[in-house]
C-alpha cells in the first residue's frame, strides 16, 4: 500500500492567484456578470446600511418606556420589557424558577453536543438522559407535584418561547421512533401492518396541520362523552406528533430503500433476526444517509408549532402578536416580529448546524 | 445416484473429519418457484459433515438460489431441507437456529459500512451468541490473523481493498463459529491479483475440515480442494462427481460443453 514511498512528491498545482484574481475571475469574469455584481452590490451594501441604521445606531436599547424610544429607530425597549413574558407566557412570576432550571438542564445537555472536543460517550449519555428522564424531570418541575411541594400551573398558564420549545421538543422527541414503526411498517411483510400504516401515513399527511389542530380542538369534545376534557396543549401535542411522524415516516423510508439488499441479506444470514438487523445493521445507515431530510422535517415541525395560536394556546409568536398591539407603546410590530423571526432562526439554524456536524461524524470513508 | 461410492474415493487429500460420513445438510426432492418461473427443480443432495463441494454451471442455472435456500434466504416451496438435524420450515425460531450454525460468504462481501472491521465481526457473536464483548474480540482477532489482516481491525470497510473486504467476511462469518459454510462466488467480484488472497484462505479453511459448499467457478480451486463438484443447468443437477472424474470424464453432454466453454477461456 505504499507505493510511493519513493516516488518523488508532486503537489497538486497552486491555485491562489491572490485577492485581484479571485475578484476578477469570481465577480467580473465577463461584462454581463459585471454588471449583475454592480447592480446587486449596490441593493446589498444599501438595504445593509439601513437595516445597520435602523437596528443598531438609531435604535434604543436601554430603558422601561415607550419615551425612553427617542432615537427613532429599532425600539428594543419594547422587546427588553416584555421579555418575560415572551420567554414564560402567564406562568406566575414566583414560579419562573421552575422553567429557568429546565432551561439550565436543557443547556446542559445540549450545549456539549455541539463541541468536538466532547466524547461521544459522554454525548451519547447526555442524549439518552434529554430522551429519557429530562422530558419527566421537565414535566414535574413546569406542571408542578404536590409531594414534591410544588404548586400546580395548569397548562392554560404556560406560553411564549417554553412552550414553543415544549411543543417542538416532545414532538421532535415523539416523531422520531414513530416515525421509525411507521417506515418499517410499511416495508413489513405483513400486508395488514403494511395497509395500517400506509392508511395512517396518507392520512396525515394528507390533511393540512392547521385543519388537525382545529379537529383536535373543536372536534374531539363533540365525540368524548361529557365529562371527559382533554387537555388543549395535550391534543395540540398529539396532533402535531403524529402530523410530523407521519412526514417523518416517508423521510426514513427513503433511507431504508437505500440500503442494499445484500445488506439485509447479511445481517439475516447471521442469524440476527428483524429487529436487531433493523437496530444495529439497517437503521443506523438507513437515518445515516437521510440526515438532512430528518432535520429538514424536524425546522419545519419547529416553525409549525406556532400554528398552535389557532387553538387559543400562547407559543412565542402568540405572545409576541398580543403585546404589539399595546396602546402605551407605538408602532413595534416590526420589533416584536424581527425579535421573533431572530428566535426561530437561532434555534433552527441550530439544527442545522448540529445535522452537519452529526453527518461529519459519521463519515467512514468510502461507501461500498 | 452413486454418489455413495463417489464420496468413499474422494481424495481426501487434506484433512479428514472425526465424524465423516454424518449427514449434515440433506435436501430431498426440492423445488422452488419465483412466481411462475420454475428455478429449481427437484433437488437431492446429501452432504456430509467436513465435506467440501464445489457447485457450477451456466449463469441463471440456480446456484445461488439454490444455497441461498439452504439458510433460507430464500424459500423453497416443495420437498425438504433438513440442516444439522433441523428442518427448514417457517417456523422462525428453527431458522435462527440453523443461520448461526451456517455461515454465509457472498459475491459483493456485504460488510457493514458502518461498524469497523472488529465489529462487524464481533456483532452476531455478541448479539445472538451472547458471548461477552471482550471474549468475542480475543476470538475475532484470531479470525482475522487466520485471514492474514489482524492490522486492519479498526478500520472501517470503505478503506479496504476488495480482497481484504472478502477476507474479513469470511472471518466474520467464522466468528460465529459455523458448522457449515456457504460461498456464493466469493472471488468473481474481485480483481484478478486478490483472487488469489481469498482462494489461500478458502483453502486453508478447507483443510481443518470445516464443510463448505462453494458456488465458484475457479477450476484450479475445485481440484485441488473439493471433494465432489456438482453440475447444475436450468435448475437440476446434472452431473456430480468427484474432480477428477468431474473434470477428466465428464458423463453428461450438457457438462462436457460447460466445460469446454470455461476451460477454453
Ligand atoms: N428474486 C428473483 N425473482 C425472480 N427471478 C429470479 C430471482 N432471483 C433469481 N431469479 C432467476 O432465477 C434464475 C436463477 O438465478 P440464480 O441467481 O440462482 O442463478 P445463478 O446460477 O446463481 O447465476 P449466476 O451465475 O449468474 O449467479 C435466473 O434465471 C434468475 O433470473
Ligand atoms: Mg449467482
Amino acid at each position: 500500500m505504499s507505493d510511493s514511498a519513493q516516488a518523488q512528491v508532486i503537489r497538486p498545482p497552486k491555485v491562489d492567484r491572490g485577492v485581484i484574481g479571485w475578484i476578477k475571475q469570481n465577480l467580473f469574469p465577463s461584462w454581463f456578470s459585471g454588471i449583475l455584481t454592480v447592480v446587486l452590490g449596490y441593493f446589498i451594501i444599501t438595504s445593509l446600511i439601513s437595516i445597520i441604521d435602523w437596528g443598531i445606531l438609531r435604535a434604543n436599547f436601554v430603558g422601561s418606556t415607550a419615551a425612553d424610544c427617542s432615537g427613532g429607530g429599532a425600539c428594543w425597549v419594547f422587546i427588553g420589557t416584555r421579555m418575560d413574558f415572551f420567554i414564560y407566557g402567564f406562568y406566575p412570576e414566583a414560579e419562573h424558577w421552575r422553567i429557568n432550571l429546565v432551561y439550565l438542564v436543557f443547556g446542559l445537555i445540549i450545549v456539549p453536543q455541539f463541541f468536538k472536543a466532547v466524547s461521544s460517550r459522554i454525548k451519547m449519555i447526555l442524549g439518552i438522559f434529554g430522551v429519557t428522564i429530562f422530558p419527566i424531570f421537565a414535566f414535574v418541575m413546569i406542571y408542578g407535584s404536590e409531594t414534591l411541594g410544588l404548586t400546580h400551573v395548569a397548562t392554560s398558564q404556560w406560553g411564549g418561547l417554553t412552550l414553543t420549545l415544549i411543543l417542538a421538543y416532545v414532538g421532535i422527541v415523539a416523531a422520531i421512533p414513530i416515525g421509525i414503526l411507521l417506515a418499517l411498517g410499511r416495508r413489513s411483510d405483513m400486508p395488514l401492518v403494511r395497509a395500517l400504516c400506509v392508511v395512517f401515513i396518507e392520512f396525515w399527511r394528507g390533511v393540512p396541520l392547521i385543519t388537525i389542530l382545529f379537529m383536535a380542538s373543536v372536534m374531539l369534545p363533540l365525540f368524548l362523552p361529557d365529562g371527559v376534557t382533554f387537555d388543549r396543549l395535550l391534543r395540540a401535542l398529539i396532533g402535531i406528533t403524529l402530523f410530523q411522524s407521519a412526514y417523518m415516516a416517508e423521510v426514513i423510508r427513503g433511507g431504508l430503500q437505500a440500503i442494499p439488499k445484500g445488506q439485509y441479506e447479511a445481517a439475516e444470514a447471521m442469524g440476527l433476526g428483524y429487529w436487531r438487523s433493523m437496530g444495529l445493521i439497517i437503521l443506523p445507515q438507513a437515518l445515516k444517509i437521510v440526515i438532512p431530510g430528518i432535520v429538514n422535517t424536524l425546522i419545519s415541525l419547529f416553525k409549525d408549532t406556532t400554528l398552535v395560536l389557532v387553538v387559543g394556546l400562547f407559543d412565542l409568536l402568540r405572545t409576541v402578536q398580543a403585546t404589539i398591539v399595546d396602546p402605551a407603546w407605538r408602532n413595534v410590530a416590526t420589533e416584536g416580529y424581527v425579535f421573533a423571526a431572530f428566535v426561530f432562526w437561532v434555534f433552527c439554524y441550530g439544527m442545522s448546524r448540529y445535522s452537519q456536524m452529526l453527518e461529519e461524524k459519521l463519515h467512514t470513508g468510502h461507501k461500498r | 445416484m452413486s454418489q455413495e461410492a463417489v464420496i468413499q474415493q474422494g481424495p481426501g487429500h487434506l484433512a479428514s473429519m472425526a465424524h465423516e460420513g454424518e449427514s449434515i445438510i440433506k435436501v430431498v426432492d426440492m423445488h422452488k418457484w419465483y412466481g411462475e418461473f420454475h428455478v429449481l427443480k427437484g433437488l437431492n443432495l446429501d452432504v456430509r459433515t467436513g465435506e467440501r463441494i464445489v457447485i457450477c454451471g451456466p449463469s441463471g442455472s440456480g446456484k445461488s438460489t439454490f444455497i441461498r435456500c439452504i439458510n433460507r434466504l430464500e424459500e423453497h416451496q416443495q420437498g425438504q431441507i433438513i440442516v444439522d438435524g433441523v428442518e427448514l420450515t417457517d417456523d422462525l425460531r428453527n431458522i435462527e437456529l440453523i443461520r448461526r450454525e451456517v455461515g454465509m460468504v457472498f459475491q459483493h462481501f456485504n460488510l457493514f459500512p458502518h461498524l469497523t472491521v472488529l465489529e462487524n465481526c464481533c456483532l452476531a457473536p455478541i448479539w445472538v451468541r451472547k458471548t461477552p464483548r471482550k471474549e468475542a474480540e480475543e476470538a475475532a482477532m484470531k479470525y482475522l490473523e487466520r485471514v492474514k489482516i489482524p492490522e486492519q481491525a479498526k478500520k472501517y470497510p470503505g478503506q479496504l481493498s476488495g480482497g481484504q473486504q472478502q477476507r474479513v467476511a469470511i472471518a466474520r462469518s467464522l466468528c460465529m463459529n459455523p458448522k457449515i459454510m456457504l460461498f456464493d462466488e466469493p472471488t468473481s467480484a474481485l480483481d484478478p491479483e486478490m483472487i488469489k488472497e481469498v482462494l489461500d484462505v478458502m483453502i486453508e479453511l478447507a483443510a481443518s475440515g470445516m464443510t463448505m459448499l462453494c458456488v465458484t467457478h475457479e477450476m484450479g480451486f475445485a481440484k485441488t480442494v473439493a471433494d465432489r463438484v456438482i453440475f447444475m443447468d436450468r435448475g437440476e443437477i446434472v452431473e456430480q462427481g468427484v474432480p477428477q472424474e468431474f473434470f477428466n470424464n465428464p458423463q453428461e453432454p450438457r457438462t462436457q460443453q460447460f466445460l469446454q466453454q470455461i476451460l477454453n477461456h
